[in-house]
C-alpha cells in the first residue's frame, strides 16, 4: 500500500443540532489527485475547513504525513447534543491554527477568491513565502536577511514563470481576469511550499475552455512540484479527467468512493448528484 | 524594476539629507526669537510625524484600528523625563513629595557633558519606547482578540486609564502626581554654545528632525520587509493570510508592540518639545489629532502622514494664529476675529480637505511612487 499523505478518521462536524459532516473517513495517497464531490451543502467545504484547521471538528482525527495533527471529542454542551458515532474514541484535543497547518505543508485555495487586493501579483506570491522565512523581525528590518530575501524573490519569479503569470507580475492582483486570478491563487498556495495542495472549487465560474486549461495546469503542477492534490469541484469533466479517485459526499455522509469509472456507474451517486443525461 | 527601486531609495535618502541641511541652515540664519512659531511648528511637526507614522503602521498597514497612541506617548514621555532630570534638580521638581524616589539621571550616568547628554537622551528615549512596548505587549494579550471598533474602544479606554494612573497621588515620588515633570534636557540643550554662553550653532530643530527621521526610516524599512508584507496581507484579508501560514496573533502583537515602541519614543520627544511632561496633556484629543493626521495624509502612506503632520501643526499653531487676535483695520474692528475663532476655521478647513481628498493627500501611495509615475507618463508622451 502506498504511503498516505492525508487521512481523515471518523470526523464529525456538528454545528448545534446540524451535522454538517458525519463520520467522514478518507485517505489521500502520495502523488494522487483525489476529488471530493457532492451536491451543494453536502459538507465539502466544511470538510476542507476541518482539515486545514479553520474549524475544530466535533469528533474525530486528521492525520497528515503519518502525524496526527487534529483531534477532538465532544465537549461541554455538545456531549448531550452529539449525534455522531465514535464518541470517546478520541480523548486528546489537538487544534492547530490554520497557519500552523500550512507550515506543516498543506496549502489551500478558496472557493471565493481571496487574494490580497491592494498587492501586486508578485507581492501576493511573495507574501506566501513569509511563512518559510527564517529571519526574525530585526534581521528583516535591518536587511540582514538579504540573501534569503533575494532567494525568495528569485523563487517567486520562477514560480510565476511556471504558472504563466510572469508578464503581469507588476499588475494589481484584482486587475487580472478571473481565470488568471484563480491561477494566481494556486501559485500563491504553491509558494508556501506544500506537499499537499487543497483546491476548493478551482474551476468555479470558468468557461469550458478555461476549465480545459485548468485541468492540464493542475496535472502539470502536480508532476512538476511532486504534489498531492485534493480538490472539491463541480465540473465533472475536470473531475473525471484528472482525478485518480473520487469521494462523494451527500448530507455530510460519504456515499461512495472509487475510481472515476466506478463513480460514474454508482447508482447512489447518480441519484444524489450526477443525474441521468437526457438522451440516455 | 530593481534598478528603479534602488534609484528611488537613493533619491529618498538624498531628499532627507537635503531636508536636514535646510533645517540646520534655516535655524541658524533666521532669528529664532523673532520666528518662534516657525520652529515650534517644525519641532512639533517632526514629533507628530513620527507618532502619526507609528499609528499608521498599526491602522494603515496592519488594519488594526487602535486609539491608544496618546497613552503610549505618555508612557514614553514620563519614562524619558524620570530618567533624565538631573539629580540636583530633583528636589525642586518633586517638592510636593519631598524629593524623587529615583535619584539618578542617565545623562549624568554617561559622564555628563555633551557626550553624556547625547547618549543619555537617546538611551532614555529608547527606554521610554521599551516601556511603552512592554505595556503594549501586556495590553495586547487580551485586547488584540477584538476586531475593528471594539479594539478602538478598548485601546481608548487604556489611554484614559493610564492617564489616571499617572496622576495618582500614591505614585507621586515617581510620577510627581498631577504636577508636571520638568528641568530635563530638551531640544534646545542641543544648541552648541561657546565658552561665553553664546549660542554658536543651533541644532535643536535639527535634533528633532534627526531623531524622528531615524525612527521613521526604521519603520519604513520594517514596512518594506517580509514582516511588513505580512502585515499588509493581514490588513487585506485575514483569512487568506492565516491560510498562507501567517500567525495572526503573533503578527498583530508584533505590529502593536512596534507601533507602541515608536509612540513611546515620540512621547519622549514630545516632552523634549514641550519642556515638560504632564499626564493631562496626553488626552484622547491628542490621539484624535494624530488620527486626523493619518487620515488626512492617507491611510497606508508614510510620506502622507509626514506631510500631513507638518501641514496640520503649521495650520493649527502658526498660519491661523491671526484669527485669534482682535484686529482693527482703519479703526474698524474686523468681525468674527476673536480668541477661539482659529479652531472654527481650522475645523472647516479639515472638513474641506476630507471632502475633496477622500483618500487623504497621498492615498496609499508614497512620494517616490508619485514621481515615478509622472516620469513614466512623461516618457509615454
Amino acid at each position: 500500500m502506498s504511503e498516505n499523505v492525508l487521512k481523515v478518521e471518523n470526523v464529525t462536524m456538528q454545528f448545534g443540532g446540524v451535522v454538517a459532516v458525519d463520520n467522514l473517513n478518507l485517505e489521500v495517497n502520495k502523488g494522487e489527485i483525489v476529488a471530493l464531490i457532492g451536491p451543494n451543502g453536502a459538507g465539502k467545504t466544511t470538510a476542507f475547513n476541518v482539515i486545514t484547521g479553520v474549524y475544530q471538528p466535533t469528533n474525530g482525527a486528521v492525520w497528515f504525513q503519518g502525524e496526527k495533527i487534529v483531534e477532538n471529542h465532544p465537549q461541554g454542551k455538545m456531549k448531550q447534543q452529539y449525534k455522531g458515532e465514535h464518541a470517546g474514541d478520541y480523548p486528546q484535543v489537538l487544534a492547530p491554527t490554520p497557519d500552523k497547518v500550512t507550515r506543516l505543508g498543506m496549502a489551500r485555495t478558496f472557493q471565493n477568491i481571496r487574494l490580497w487586493k491592494s498587492q501586486t501579483v508578485f507581492d501576493n506570491v511573495l507574501i506566501a513565502k513569509h511563512c518559510r522565512a527564517t529571519s526574525n523581525v530585526f534581521t528583516a528590518t535591518f536587511r540582514l536577511n538579504r540573501k534569503e530575501e533575494a532567494q525568495q524573490r528569485e523563487n517567486v519569479l520562477e514560480l510565476l514563470e511556471t504558472v504563466g503569470l510572469a508578464d503581469v507580475k507588476d499588475e494589481l492582483a484584482t486587475s487580472l481576469p478571473y481565470g488568471k486570478q484563480r491561477r494566481l491563487e494556486i501559485a500563491r498556495a504553491l509558494a508556501a511550499e506544500p506537499q499537499l495542495l487543497l483546491l476548493d472549487e478551482p474551476a468555479a465560474g470558468m468557461n469550458p475552455q478555461e476549465t480545459e486549461e485548468l485541468t492540464s495546469f493542475i496535472g502539470g503542477i502536480r508532476d512538476r512540484f511532486h504534489l498531492t492534490v485534493f480538490l472539491i469541484e463541480h465540473h465533472m469533466n475536470l473531475v473525471m479527467k484528472i482525478s485518480e479517485r473520487i469521494y462523494v459526499l451527500d448530507f455530510g455522509k460519504l456515499i461512495a468512493k472509487g475510481t472515476p469509472a466506478e463513480i460514474q456507474n454508482d447508482k447512489r451517486v447518480i441519484d444524489a448528484y450526477l443525474g441521468v443525461s437526457e438522451d440516455a | 524594476m530593481k534598478q528603479t527601486s534602488k534609484k528611488s531609495t537613493w533619491m529618498t535618502l538624498l531628499f532627507v539629507a537635503a531636508l536636514l541641511a535646510v533645517v540646520v541652515i534655516l535655524e541658524n540664519v533666521l532669528d529664532p526669537n523673532k520666528n518662534i512659531m516657525v520652529f515650534t511648528a517644525l519641532k512639533k511637526g517632526a514629533v507628530y510625524a513620527l507618532v502619526a507614522v507609528s499609528m499608521n503602521l498599526l491602522n494603515g498597514f496592519t488594519g488594526l484600528f487602535s486609539l491608544g497612541q496618546a497613552g503610549f506617548m505618555l508612557l514614553g514621555a514620563y519614562t524619558y523625563a524620570i530618567m533624565t532630570i538631573p539629580a540636583a534638580q530633583r528636589d525642586a521638581v518633586y517638592y510636593i513629595y519631598n524629593g524623587s524616589a529615583i535619584n539618578f539621571s542617565l545623562p549624568e550616568l554617561f559622564g555628563g557633558g555633551p557626550v553624556g547628554l547625547v547618549l543619555g537622551v537617546i538611551a532614555a528615549l529608547i527606554l521610554g519606547g521599551c516601556v511603552a512596548a512592554v505595556v503594549a505587549w501586556l495590553i495586547g494579550l487580551p485586547v488584540l482578540r477584538l476586531k475593528s471598533d471594539y479594539l478602538a474602544i478598548a485601546t481608548l479606554g487604556f489611554g484614559e486609564i493610564i492617564r489616571a494612573v499617572f496622576q495618582w497621588d500614591k505614585l507621586g515620588p515617581v510620577t510627581n502626581g498631577a504636577n508636571a515633570l520638568k528641568s530635563f534636557p530638551t531640544f534646545s540643550n542641543f544648541n552648541i554654545q561657546n565658552a561665553g554662553g553664546e549660542t554658536v550653532l543651533r541644532l535643536s530643530t535639527f535634533m528633532a528632525f534627526l531623531l524622528a527621521g531615524v525612527c521613521i526610516a526604521v519603520i519604513v524599512l520594517l514596512i518594506n520587509s517580509t514582516y511588513g508584507r505580512a502585515f499588509k496581507a493581514i490588513r487585506d484579508d485575514e483569512v487568506a493570510a492565516e491560510a498562507m501560514g501567517i500567525n495572526l496573533s503573533r503578527h498583530k502583537r508584533l505590529a502593536f508592540v512596534i507601533s507602541s515602541f515608536f509612540a513611546g519614543v515620540g512621547g519622549g520627544m514630545f516632552a523634549m518639545f514641550a519642556n515638560q511632561a504632564q499626564a493631562k496633556t496626553f488626552t484622547t484629543a491628542m490621539t484624535y489629532e494624530i488620527l486626523l493626521i493619518v487620515v488626512i495624509g492617507g491611510i497606508g502612506s508614510v510620506s502622507g502622514s509626514c506631510i500631513a503632520a507638518f501641514l496640520y501643526v503649521a495650520a493649527s499653531e502658526w498660519w491661523l494664529r491671526f484669527l485669534d487676535a482682535e484686529t482693527f483695520i482703519g479703526g474698524v474692528k474686523v468681525p468674527l476675529l476673536r480668541n477661539g475663532f482659529r479652531m472654527v476655521v481650522f475645523s472647516v478647513v479639515i472638513m474641506i480637505v476630507v471632502l475633496f481628498f477622500r483618500k487623504g493627500i497621498m492615498g496609499d501611495k508614497e512620494l517616490p511612487d508619485r514621481f515615478n509615475r509622472r516620469r513614466k507618463e512623461g516618457a509615454a508622451k
